[in-house]
């Protein structure tokens, strides 16, 4: 199983190259609606690819507030 | 002209052709295929179309042409503003006679003796989930996400998807889905038996034209006839759903849940 950093890393990782953003530029504390500009649309697109990688359900209502990189990361770590 | 030669008929929401025995119906209405009063003209256009289409066909694939998803479901922009320039009992009566078409329109596709694919991608919501329940079969590739978010409008699925998902799937999966209002991805839906193929992003299409391919290769009497068998409609639970729709629909609740919905600016609005 990896280590939280490891998810935190890969989900970074993922996230800058679907959405085409400089792996630099993403912070794992910044906000991921503005760091990806990403629209609600967009977000499901990210659930889908989150949970098709890491192999896990991610109930929406979980996420429900969820804003950052490092407790997305802690929602999936839960469920791996 | 006979039906094998019919040329593409083009609407602003929906576009369909009769090519080799297949039919195909494509979505394009942006955003994402949110079904107003225009989708609803042309899809029931094509219901009517269907009865001569089908002599020369054995297949009917619905996907969608934009990239955002299959379907958003129903369109609460036009419900919301329709419902401010109405009465609350005409409101009522507009809205019982839309759910009164979409349902008569869906029927005739749930109910088509040709085999029936909606092959999907991305958002397939409410009513674009109830269409593709409609679908004899669900082909999905992996971006494709499904979920009943009405009751977060303090509403239940109106066209027809509480009886269709029940037909074909086990009761914990309906209530999962109703209930909590959580979307589920392909691989679970496939899991639970709602979705029949799971492919690789931007491949339901391909796969579906396979699939009707192979489809074609039966005799369509006999593929009517186990159609009919194992796929009977449930006429008494989708007037049900009508009823309980337009009760729930006259609450004071629902209004400001439209309202909110159709307001906001929050980034997560499609999350329940």
């Amino acid at each position: 199983m990896p280590t939280a950093d490891q998810t935190l890393d890969e989900i970074l990782t993922l996230a800058a190259a679907h959405f085409k953003v400089s792996r630099e530029k993403l912070s794992p504390d910044g906000d991921f609606f503005k760091a990806l500009g990403i629209d609600s649309l967009q977000t499901l697109d990210l659930l889908t690819r989150l949970e098709n990688h890491f192999h896990v359900e991610l109930p929406d209502y979980e996420l429900q507030g969820v804003t950052d990189f490092r407790t997305l990361a802690g929602k999936i770590q839960s469920r791996l | 002209m006979s039906a094998l030669a019919m040329p593409k008929v083009s609407g602003q929401a929906m576009s369909y052709q009769l090519s080799s025995g297949v039919i195909d119906l494509a979505l394009h209405r942006n955003p994402c295929n949110e079904i107003g009063s225009l989708s609803l003209d042309e899809l029931e256009s094509f219901s009517h179309a269907l009865p001569t289409l089908q002599q020369s066909a054995h297949a009917l694939i619905i996907y969608s042409d934009l990239q955002s998803g299959f379907c958003a479901g129903a369109d609460l922009r036009e419900l919301f503003e329709r419902s401010q320039s109405m009465d609350k009992e005409d409101t009522v009566k507009g809205v019982r006679n839309f759910l009164e078409r979409i349902h008569r329109t869906l029927n005739v596709i749930d109910a088509s003796p040709l085999t029936t694919i909606a092959a999907v991608h991305g958002v397939t919501f409410g009513g674009g989930f109830e269409l593709a329940l409609a679908c004899d079969l669900i082909i999905a590739d992996k971006t494709a996400r499904f979920c009943f978010p009405e009751l977060r409008l303090g509403l239940i699925p109106g066209f027809g998807g509480i009886p269709r998902l029940k037909r074909d799937v086990g009761n914990a999966a309906v209530r999962d889905l109703l209930l909590t209002g959580r979307s589920f991805n392909a691989t679970k839906a496939q899991q639970i038996g709602l979705v029949s193929q799971v492919v690789a992003e931007g491949e339901a299409l391909r796969a579906a034209r396979a699939t009707a391919l192979q489809i074609g290769k039966f005799d369509r009497e006999t593929s009517a006839a186990a159609k009919r068998f194992i796929k009977p409609i449930p006429h008494d639970e989708l007037r049900q759903e009508i009823d309980i729709f337009c009760e729930l629909f006259s609450r004071p609740a629902v209004q400001a849940g439209l309202k909110k919905f159709v307001e906001s600016t929050d980034q997560q609005p499609y999350l329940p």
